[in-house]
């Protein structure tokens, strides 16, 4: 009797059946993050270590965007925040809201590739390319993993917009959109990294 | 009684601290986060604070960092089992880099040739 009234209690967070009392998923992605942090820690070293190795320009100082990529890192904290409420909308079961907040995120995400893709661009036509120089190679090594995990997390939420728009996104299973909401703020935490280490501390 | 000695083990196993943040409070931390990113480029404009602007650039993101890691991924109210799994790596990962920007800095170069 007591068991059916803890069950029913929490039902936003039932106790999934396994030894640890987690969910295997959320668990699992968990640890992946972890190595994500590694993986990033791997390349901001590497740009870090060899910015200033160059033999020849251009040179961070010189080419650097800060005003737009400022922009582009307010862009990333609203999808952040446009994530949490999307995922409180879904757990309340309000598929309006959540379909509105997801969407959101989704465009955002996109304006942020576009910025990228626009200081790619630009970079390009300065005379910046993976090959220029080590600041270059590090650089778009860097960023460029960034913006592929971006465009995966749109591509993911796309996914599950749709599923909400067919209803089939709800309290029950809302921890589909908690770990992709997950994916997302880690994605940000890095770009919190990246614009202080690599954008401010030219 | 064999169930309720199942459901209170369930409930500690679980390690859910419980609640999650309101809205508000989501708005409100999207605000701080907005105002202390105004802050770091303000810094990077200044040039009197040029002296200190590494520490304090450094301050301004981690605070950002786990600002986002605490209320946005809800490490703050879930299972402390989360936390351990992501911050020993991360921990790992500031070792290697500040390991690996002091090697090559005080490491004299060696010329190959």
């Amino acid at each position: 009797m007591q068991a059916q009234s803890v069950t029913a209690g929490t039902s936003h967070h039932p106790h999934p059946p396994t030894a640890t009392g987690l969910d295997t998923w959320k668990l699992g992605f968990w640890i992946f993050l972890g190595s994500e942090t590694l993986f990033f820690g791997s390349l901001i070293s590497t740009y870090m270590v060899y910015k200033h190795e160059s033999v020849r320009g251009p040179m961070p100082p010189e080419i650097l965007n800060i005003p737009l990529t400022s922009i582009s890192t307010f862009v990333l904290l609203m999808s952040s925040l446009a994530m949490v409420i999307a995922l409180d909308m879904v757990q309340r079961n309000n598929r309006r809201g959540a379909l509105w907040g997801i969407m959101a995120v989704v465009l955002l995400g996109s304006l942020f590739i576009g910025f990228q893709s626009y200081e790619f661009t630009h970079f390009y036509h300065e005379g910046l390319t993976l090959q220029t120089n080590m600041f270059g190679s590090t650089f778009f090594i860097l960023t460029g993993f960034h913006g592929a995990h971006v465009t995966v997390g749109v591509i993911w939420l796309l996914i599950l917009w749709m599923d909400a728009f067919r209803g089939r996104l709800g309290p029950n299973n809302a921890l589909r959109l908690e770990i992709a909401g997950l994916y997302w703020h880690f994605v940000d935490i890095v770009w919190i990294a990246i614009f202080t280490l690599i954008y401010l501390l030219e | 009684m064999a169930m309720e000695s199942s459901a209170v083990s369930a409930e500690a196993h679980d390690g859910h601290k419980g609640g999650h943040a309101t809205v508000g409070t989501y708005v409100m931390i999207g605000v701080i986060l907005t105002v202390i990113t105004a802050v770091e480029v303000a810094v990077f404009y200044i040039p009197a604070l040029s002296a200190i602007i590494v520490p304090l650039l450094l301050v301004l993101s981690a605070t950002k960092f786990v600002i986002v890691v605490l209320f946005y991924m809800h490490l703050r109210y879930d299972s402390p089992v989360f936390s351990r799994v992501f911050f020993g790596p991360l921990f790992l990962a500031l070792v290697v880099v500040i390991g690996l920007v002091l090697l090559f800095k005080f490491v004299p170069k060696i010329n190959p040739y």
